[in-house]
C-alpha cells in the first residue's frame, strides 16, 4: 500500500503518526486521571464523570465571553485563568455531591452507578436550560489554534504540544500529592484500610470529600483544555465517558501508573490501526483487544499488592 | 380511520374470555370513530371544530438531538402563528400539541400513536434523524396520518403518509460533485463520514457518480463512529493522499472536534487544498464549530441564511424578531418552516382536512413565498428544490457562489446509483 509514495513522504507521515497517537494518549491520561482517583481509589462509579469535564468547558466558555467583553486586551492569556477556574467550581460542585448524595453510598458501590447516572441526566438538563441546547462555541486564542511547521510535510498543531503538556504537568503533580502530600497519604490510608485510618486520627470524612472534589476538579481542568479539539453542548460529556471507564478499567482501577499505561496502550494500538484500516474498525480491534486482555487479566494492566 | 375488523378464524381460535373482553373494546372504537362533527371538511373524526384545527409537533426537544431539532420546532411555530395571523386554514386558527420525542426511538413511535389515535391531529410536523422516521413510520401508515419530514436524508423511501420538506440524497449530492468537477477541476474524492446509514448511503450514491458519471477517482472512503472526537489520523491521511476534494458527511459532536483540528494540523481551508465540500454543516452546526474555524470551506445544500431574495429576507427578519436576534437559521430549519405553509396550501386545495383528500391533492402544490425560492411537491412526495453551494465565512454565514439553474427533480430511488 505505501508502493506509489516516496521515502520522505513516508517519513514524514509516520513521524506525524507517531505525533497524533501522543496527542490522543495525553487526552485519554487527562480525561481519566480524575476517575482514576474517584473510581480507582473510592471505588465510586462516577457515570457524571462526563457531565462534570463538561461544567469545566461551559466554564472557560464564560470566561472567553467576559475577557473578549471586558479585557480584549489580554485576551490570549485567559485559558490559564479559565482552567483555575474551572478546576474550582468543578471541585466545588464535586464536594458539594459527595456531600448530599454520595458520602451516603458508600457501601453501596453498584447503586453509586445508578445516582451519578441520573445525576448526568440532571447535570445534562440544567446545561440545556441554562446554556440552551445547541452546542456553544468557545473561542480560542490564536495562539492556540496554530500550528508549527517542522518540514513541508510534518506540522505540529500547537494545541496538541499544549494537551501533551497539561497532562504531563498534572500527572506528576497528582501523583506526587498521592505519594507524598498529607492528603495523598491520607487517602491511601483511608483507601487501604478504612477503621484503621480513623483509629489514627484521620477524619475519614473530609478525606473521602476532599478526593471525591479532587477528581472532579481535574475532569473539570480536562473539560476546560478539550475546549480546544471537541464540542461543548449539554451532552458532549457523554462522547468521553465510555473510553475515560475503558483506559481506567483496562489499567487497573487502584493504578496510577496504570492508567497511564493503559492510556499508552489504548492510543498507540488505536492510533495505529486508525492509520491503516477504517476509523470504525479501528475502533472495533481496539475494543476487541482490550475484553481480550481482561478475560486474560480481569484485575486490569496493574495491580496494588495489598494485603486483605 | 381504519375500523377495527375480527377475521372469525382468528376469533374461532380465541378463547371464551378472550372474546368477552375483544367485543366491548371493538365497541368502544368504533363508537369514538364516529365523526364526532358532521362536518364537509372533515369526514373522518380528525380534531377540527368550526374555529379551531389540531396539528402535532413532534421533535425531541431533550436529549442529544435536541441541539439539532430546537431549530425545526422553532419554524413550525412561528409558520403556524403567520398562518394564523393571516386567517387560519379554511377559516380555522392551527392549535399545535407538542411532545418531545426525547432523542429515543422508540419515544417517537409512542408519541406519534397518541398524537393520531388521542388527539386525533390533522398533521404532524415532526422527526428529524432517519432513526426516529423509521420508527414513526408504521405508526403513520397503519392509522393514516400525515407527516411533514424536515431533514435532508438518504431517500430509498416514499411513504403516502410523509411529505418530505427536505432534499433527498441525490439532489442534494450529484450538484455538489458536478460543481467541484466543473468549476475546480477536481479529479480526485476522499469520502468521509460517520458512521451510519445516511453518510453509508450519501458516499454510495457520491462514489458511483464520481466514478461512472464524472470518470473520476475516490483515493479513501472512512467511516467514523458517532461521537468520535480524535481526528488526527484521518488527517494524516488525507495530507498522504493529496485528494482534490474531501466530500464531508461528518455529523454531530464530532464535526466540531475534526474542523477544530483540521485547522490545528495547519489545513488551510481557504487554499482549496484540498477543498472541503460537506453536507452536514448548517449554520446551525457552524455556531458550535465556530466560523474561524470552518472558513474557507464549502456546503452544497438547498438553503443558506444569506439567501438575498426577498421572501428569505422577510422570513430570517420574521424568525429573527420571534426567537431572539443571535440565532441562525439552517437548512432544515427552513425546510420544516415549509411544511405547515405546504400542508395549508393542500388542505386548500382539497377543500378538506381528510387525510386521503390533503394526500390526493398534495402532488403538484407549489410555494413561491418559500424562503428558499420556489418549490413544488412531487408525485413522490418529495420536493423539487434547486441546490445552492454556499462557501463558510468568519461569521458562520455561508456565502452563496453556485445556485443550480432548474429545479432539481426529487429521485428518491435513484437508478443506477444503488
Amino acid at each position: 500500500m505505501f508502493a506509489e509514495y516516496s521515502a520522505s513522504e513516508l517519513t514524514s507521515i509516520f513521524a506525524m503518526q507517531g505525533f497524533a497517537g501522543l496527542i490522543l494518549f495525553s487526552v485519554f491520561v487527562l480525561m481519566a486521571l480524575g476517575l482514576a482517583i474517584i473510581f480507582g481509589q473510592m471505588g465510586v462509579i462516577n457515570m457524571a464523570h462526563g457531565e462534570f469535564m463538561i461544567l469545566g468547558a461551559y466554564v472557560t466558555y464564560i470566561i472567553s465571553n467576559l475577557f473578549a467583553d471586558y479585557l480584549p486586551s489580554i485576551y490570549g492569556s485567559y485559558f490559564f485563568l479559565a482552567m483555575i477556574v474551572a478546576f474550582f467550581v468543578t471541585a466545588a460542585l464535586g464536594a458539594f455531591v459527595e456531600w448530599a448524595m454520595i458520602r451516603h453510598l458508600y457501601h453501596r458501590p453498584l447503586d453509586t452507578l445508578l445516582a451519578t447516572w441520573g445525576l448526568s441526566l440532571i447535570l445534562q438538563q440544567l446545561y440545556r436550560t441554562v446554556f440552551g441546547a445547541r452546542e456553544v462555541g468557545v473561542t480560542l486564542p490564536d495562539w492556540l489554534m496554530g500550528s508549527y511547521p517542522v518540514t513541508d510535510m510534518v506540522e505540529v498543531p500547537v494545541n496538541g504540544l499544549f494537551v501533551m503538556g497539561l497532562t504531563i504537568v498534572i500527572t506528576v503533580g497528582v501523583a506526587l500529592m498521592m505519594q507524598k502530600s498529607r492528603l495523598g497519604k491520607q487517602t491511601r490510608a483511608v483507601v487501604q484500610n478504612r477503621p484503621m485510618a480513623a483509629a489514627v486520627g484521620i477524619n475519614t470524612e473530609k478525606v473521602d470529600r476532599m478526593t471525591f472534589a479532587l477528581g472532579c476538579g481535574i475532569a473539570g481542568i480536562a473539560g476546560s483544555a478539550f475546549t480546544m479539539i471537541g464540542s461543548t453542548g449539554p451532552t458532549s460529556g457523554q462522547l468521553y465517558i465510555v473510553d475515560t471507564f475503558l483506559v481506567v478499567v483496562f489499567g487497573g482501577a487502584s493504578s496510577l501508573l496504570g492508567t497511564v499505561a493503559s492510556a499508552f496502550t489504548i492510543s498507540q494500538a488505536q492510533s495505529t490501526m486508525e492509520f491503516f484500516l477504517s476509523g470504525s474498525m479501528a475502533k472495533v480491534l481496539t475494543l476487541l483487544f482490550v475484553v481480550g486482555i481482561l478475560m486474560l487479566r480481569p484485575q486490569g494492566l496493574f495491580t496494588l499488592k495489598v494485603r486483605h | 380511520m381504519r375500523l377495527p375488523t375480527f377475521e372469525n378464524t382468528a376469533l374461532a381460535r380465541r378463547g371464551f374470555l378472550k372474546n368477552l373482553l375483544a367485543i366491548p373494546a371493538a365497541l368502544m372504537l368504533a363508537h369514538t370513530s364516529v365523526p364526532a362533527l358532521a362536518d364537509e371538511v372533515n369526514s373522518t373524526g380528525l380534531a377540527v371544530t368550526d374555529d379551531t384545527v389540531k396539528v402535532g409537533i413532534l421533535h425531541s426537544v431533550t436529549g442529544t438531538m435536541a441541539i439539532s431539532e430546537t431549530g425545526s420546532v422553532q419554524a413550525e411555530k412561528l409558520a403556524i402563528e403567520q398562518i394564523n395571523a393571516m386567517g387560519g386554514v379554511l377559516g380555522r386558527k392551527i392549535e399545535y400539541i407538542q411532545e418531545d420525542g426525547a432523542s429515543d426511538w422508540p419515544t417517537f413511535a409512542e408519541k406519534s400513536k397518541k398524537l393520531l389515535v388521542q388527539d386525533k391531529v390533522a398533521a404532524v410536523f415532526g422527526c428529524w434523524t432517519s432513526a426516529s422516521r423509521k420508527a414513526a413510520l408504521p405508526v403513520f401508515e397503519q392509522y393514516n396520518g400525515m407527516l411533514y419530514y424536515p431533514t435532508f436524508y438518504e431517500g430509498l423511501e416514499q411513504s403516502p403518509n410523509v411529505i418530505y420538506t427536505g432534499q433527498e440524497a441525490t439532489q442534494q449530492i450529484l450538484e455538489g460533485l458536478d460543481w467541484a468537477a466543473r468549476e475546480k477541476g477536481a479529479k480526485k474524492f476522499y469520502l468521509l463520514g460517520s458512521d451510519y446509514i445516511w453518510p453509508r448511503t450519501s458516499n454510495k450514491i457520491a462514489r458511483k457518480h464520481i466514478e461512472n458519471v464524472l470518470g473520476s477517482k475516490v483515493v479513501g472512503e472512512e467511516y467514523y463512529p458517532l461521537g468520535h472526537t480524535q481526528f488526527n489520523s484521518v488527517i494524516n491521511k488525507i495530507k498522504l493522499k493529496k485528494p482534490d476534494v474531501v466530500f464531508i458527511s461528518v455529523v454531530g459532536g464530532s464535526n466540531v472536534a475534526f474542523y477544530k483540528q483540521l485547522k490545528a494540523a495547519g489545513i488551510d481551508m481557504g487554499k482549496e487544498k484540498p477543498l472541503f465540500l460537506t453536507i452536514s454543516v448548517t449554520e446551525d452546526e457552524i455556531l458550535g464549530i465556530g466560523g474561524e474555524n470552518i472558513e474557507g470551506i464549502y456546503a452544497s445544500m438547498k438553503y443558506f441564511q444569506s439567501l438575498p431574495n426577498e421572501n428569505n429576507q422577510a422570513f430570517v427578519k420574521a424568525f429573527k424578531e420571534r426567537w431572539g436576534d443571535d440565532i441562525v437559521i439552517g437548512d432544515v430549519t427552513q425546510a420544516a418552516y415549509l411544511g405547515p405553509w405546504l400542508w395549508k396550501a393542500a388542505v386548500e386545495k382539497a377543500g378538506s382536512f381528510d387525510i386521503d383528500k390533503v394526500r390526493e391533492a398534495s402532488p403538484g402544490i407549489e410555494l413561491t413565498t418559500a424562503p428558499e425560492g420556489y418549490v413544488r411537491v412531487h408525485k413522490n412526495h418529495h420536493l423539487w428544490s434547486k441546490t445552492r453551494i454556499g462557501l463558510a465565512e468568519p461569521d458562520g454565514q455561508y456565502k452563496v457562489v453556485y445556485e443550480s439553474d432548474e429545479l432539481i427533480e426529487p429521485d428518491p430511488f435513484p437508478e443506477g446509483y444503488q
